[in-house]
């Protein structure tokens, strides 16, 4: 079953065209990557999936992006639902200058959820499915920006958690994090895709095929080719695609 | 090649004494005011009325007076001239009605205290009926104080990190939920750094309150905000050209005037302060 | 999930017509003057007034309005002001940007921000116990409270401005710039003096006019230090009465609707579409100089 559609879809930075008629198809409970080299559009491509780009003066974009069938960007969709949905985890951790608790519980509190037994569960279930609970238990009150950067990561995928999303857009989560940070978070991936549909831009071959099912290859803002992740790394279709796995640019 | 290290060393002599310069004259400032207003300052100089004719006594109720007409500036403009700086820097888009604006706050700053001083004439004092008072220089003040809480509060939101935005609009919070929960707190070190020197600026005001509130001489405090009240920067100005015995109250005078630049001098100390802290905080 | 939205609508709505309340200021400020001032010219001919050497709104029988005087006083303390202060101003910002340690840096500019904080009355406290006997002393003269002691305060007052703002425009300057001159072999100084400035002038002209305005507005320093003689100035040591000061002096004693009271708004008017033309230009020339940059 398909989670997210797009069909068509363009994205305009006022004049500059960064998405050219993206036709990809998201399935459910599985990791989707999209790949590709630096500026080739895949945050951005990322980014209207939550509706992110909204943020960004003069955007716009053309054709349609389903989302259970129904278009995100139809007149009447609540961006805010939306984005409760649809959760994100960022290039650099963001942790807000505030407690570890008061970061999970942010989400909870927006959606109206001020009973404390309630947050509290809540915050230490989300914590140890983003297997930081063992690490931060005792330091709850402490802020949040004293964490490590893979500490601090997991903590952004906790938050995200708290408030049961059913897609986790993830954009490139690793990058600023060293080899043992960016090893549980690919771990922590393959688990939470039994309950989320995960999809993640990475800039990090490897990383796709390791942990993801399906891939897409994106070059200049056009997806070049998408299939199942060891077709793609194996027998790619395209040349470019072949190129750029095999390293000869990037 | 020698005359020309001979031009660069005459040349960087000349702005580093122009800078020299500049630090003197604020030395000689500080230093004539403090030498001759201390044997003035006691206890009594700060709690005491003016008495015999302002030749004697203290300074008391133009302490309190500039305490509580700042107060009533600080009330006015700061809760409009935050709101204001989040239009700018959270809701306008860029555009030339948003550029409009900008214009226009930049040219507030640069009108004249004494036209800020007529207009609250016009307004308060004539038009809304709120007579020659606490709350009309209070409000004049305001005028005067808030295009420099929009740029200075305005700055402080354009240090917040876009990822707080937009990690708290991807949780689905709402853009007013945003701003309150997370770009607030952190913009609050920077307007607050920003409203204490508007607010102190507005202290050592003389102009605007002139014709709209402030009083020569009171023999009591103001009981209401539609009392008249006696100011610091204002009761220097009448020991120094408008009293009959202008020689005689030459050491009022210059207690007053260090009074006023102790003030100065603190509250910007406390912003130097603060500001400091909370860049080192941010470098983090 | 309706509500929600219109309660964002709200907020939304809310925050832009705080955000346009300086619009609705300036505008106000404006309208006040032009409605209270234009009554003076029920009175007096518009040209009477521009033009007229003689402001003697009291004098019993044939009262005067003629603002040339005090026009004059408030061009000629300005200027005086400006020479002082420009090249005073400049090369203290030239100093700080160019060659200033950071350590210096760090003490020069809140030395330069307790300077801009100091009220104004206290600046004429010094004028009147300080500057104003100096003058004296040094030109023979009897008094000291004159033109030449108000450009000396308002070169003060505006030096922070004219620093601040230069300073910021100096450090604009793409290093490339620089380096380019240097590898060219040009000195520190000839590039400081024949790439540098040229590339920030219109920073430094900017910094100018903000100078100069704050010269024109200031109020209570130049009604302590400049004697105040309502006559047409004829030179440097002559007692001046400024358009700020007049208004400062006078507004306190005219009866409510009467000519007098009208004129001093409409001298307020004029004080104010200065103002409003010296930042425009302010405005004007650093939108160029960002124009030209990019």
């Amino acid at each position: 079953m398909d989670k997210i559609v797009t069909k068509a879809l363009s994205l305009f930075y006022g004049e500059k065209r960064i998405l050219k008629e993206i036709d990809l198809k998201i399935p459910q409970n599985n990791i989707t990557a999209i790949i590709g080299p630096s500026g080739c559009g895949k945050s951005s491509l990322l980014r209207c999936m939550n509706r992110l780009n909204d943020l960004i003066p003069e955007s716009r974009i053309e054709g349609q992006i389903l989302f259970d069938g129904k278009d995100l960007y139809a007149e009447n969709t609540d961006v805010v639902e939306i984005r409760r949905r649809i959760g994100m985890v960022f290039q650099r951790p963001n942790p807000f200058p505030k407690s570890v608790y008061d970061n999970i519980a942010y989400g909870l509190r927006i959606n109206g959820i001020k009973n404390k037994k309630k947050l509290s569960e809540i915050v230490e279930k989300s914590l140890k499915d983003s297997g930081l609970w063992e690490e931060v238990k005792h330091q709850l009150n402490t802020s949040a920006m004293e964490l490590s950067g893979g500490q601090q990561q997991r903590l952004c995928i906790a938050r995200a958690l708290a408030i049961e999303p059913e897609v986790i857009l993830m954009d490139e989560p690793c990058s600023a994090l060293d080899p043992a940070g960016t090893f549980k978070i690919e771990e922590l991936m393959i688990k939470l895709k039994q309950q989320y549909t995960i999809i993640i831009v990475t800039h990090n071959m490897q990383q796709a095929a390791r942990v993801s099912d399906f891939t897409g290859f994106l070059y200049l803002g056009q997806l070049i080719e998408f299939g199942h992740t060891n077709q793609i790394f194996t027998i790619p279709e395209h040349k470019l695609t072949e190129n750029y796995i095999t390293g000869r640019f990037g | 090649m020698k005359l020309k290290r001979f031009e660069e060393a005459v040349g960087f002599g000349i702005l580093g004494l122009s800078a020299i310069t500049v630090l003197l004259i604020l030395c000689i400032i500080v230093f004539d005011i403090t030498k001759k207003g201390a044997g003035a300052i006691s206890w009594q100089f700060l709690v005491d009325f003016p008495r015999e004719g302002m030749t004697q006594g203290g300074i008391f109720p133009a302490i309190i007076g500039t305490i509580f007409v700042t107060f009533i500036t600080a009330l006015f403009s700061i809760p409009l001239g935050v709101s204001a700086a989040i239009y700018l820097s959270e809701y306008a888009k860029e555009g030339r009605f948003t550029r409009f604006i900008r214009v226009s706050i930049r040219n507030l700053a640069g009108v004249p205290s004494i036209v800020y001083g007529l207009f609250g004439v016009a307004l308060f004092v004539e038009g809304l009926r709120f007579g020659t008072s606490v709350l009309s220089s209070g409000l004049t003040l305001g005028l005067l104080t808030l295009p420099w809480i929009i740029a200075t509060s305005e700055e402080a939101f354009k240090t917040v990190p876009q990822s707080y935005r937009e990690g708290a609009l991807a949780l689905g919070a709402t853009k007013w939920q945003s701003i309150r929960s997370n770009v607030l707190p952190s913009a609050f070190p920077g307007i607050l750094t920003g409203g204490i020197l508007g607010l102190s600026r507005a202290a050592g005001e003389t102009a605007p309150i002139l014709f709209t509130g402030v009083a020569f001489y009171l023999p009591r405090l103001p009981d209401s905000v539609f009392d008249q009240f006696m100011a610091l920067p204002y009761h220097l100005y009448i020991l120094s050209t408008q009293h009959h015995a202008i020689e005689q109250v030459r050491p009022l005078a210059y207690g007053t005037a260090l009074v006023l630049i102790a003030l100065v001098f603190m509250v910007n100390l406390t912003a130097i302060i603060l500001r400091y802290r909370y860049r080192k905080k941010f470098s983090m | 999930m309706n509500l929600v939205r219109i309660k964002e609508k709200a907020i939304h709505f809310f925050f832009f017509t705080t955000g346009i309340s300086a619009v609705i200021i300036l505008l106000g400020i404006f309208l006040m003057l032009l409605i209270r001032g234009v009554q003076t010219f029920k009175d007096v001919p518009f040209f009477d007034f521009l033009l007229g050497i003689a402001w003697n709104p009291s004098a019993y029988g044939e009262p005067s309005y003629g603002i040339l005087s005090m026009v004059v006083s408030t061009v000629m303390v300005t200027l005086g002001a400006i020479i002082i202060a420009v090249p005073l101003g400049i090369g203290t910002a030239g100093y700080i940007a160019e060659i200033a340690s950071p350590k210096k840096r760090e003490t020069l500019k809140p030395v330069i921000e307790i300077l801009a904080g100091i009220p104004s009355v206290v600046m004429g406290f010094i004028g009147i116990v300080l500057v104003g006997p100096v003058i004296a002393k040094i030109f023979g003269l009897t008094s000291g409270l004159n033109a030449l002691n108000g450009s000396i305060l308002l070169a003060v007052m505006s030096l922070p401005t004219i620093i601040s703002v230069s300073e910021d425009a100096i450090r604009a300057v793409p290093k490339d710039y620089n380096e380019a001159s240097y590898a060219l072999g040009a000195s520190r100084w000839t590039t400081l003096i024949r790439v540098t400035l040229p590339a920030c002038l219109s920073g430094i002209v900017a910094s100018v006019m903000l100078g100069i305005g704050r010269a024109i507005g200031e109020t209570m320093t130049v009604l302590m230090v400049t004697g105040n003689t309502p006559a047409m100035p004829h030179s440097f040591f002559d007692s001046v009465k400024t358009m700020t000061a007049t208004i400062a002096i006078e507004l306190g004693e005219v009866p409510y609707g009467t000519t007098h009271y009208y004129a001093l708004f409409a001298v307020g008017a004029i004080l104010f579409l200065t103002s409003f033309g010296v930042n425009l230009v302010a405005e004007l020339v650093t939108v160029k100089h960002r124009r030209g940059r990019a």
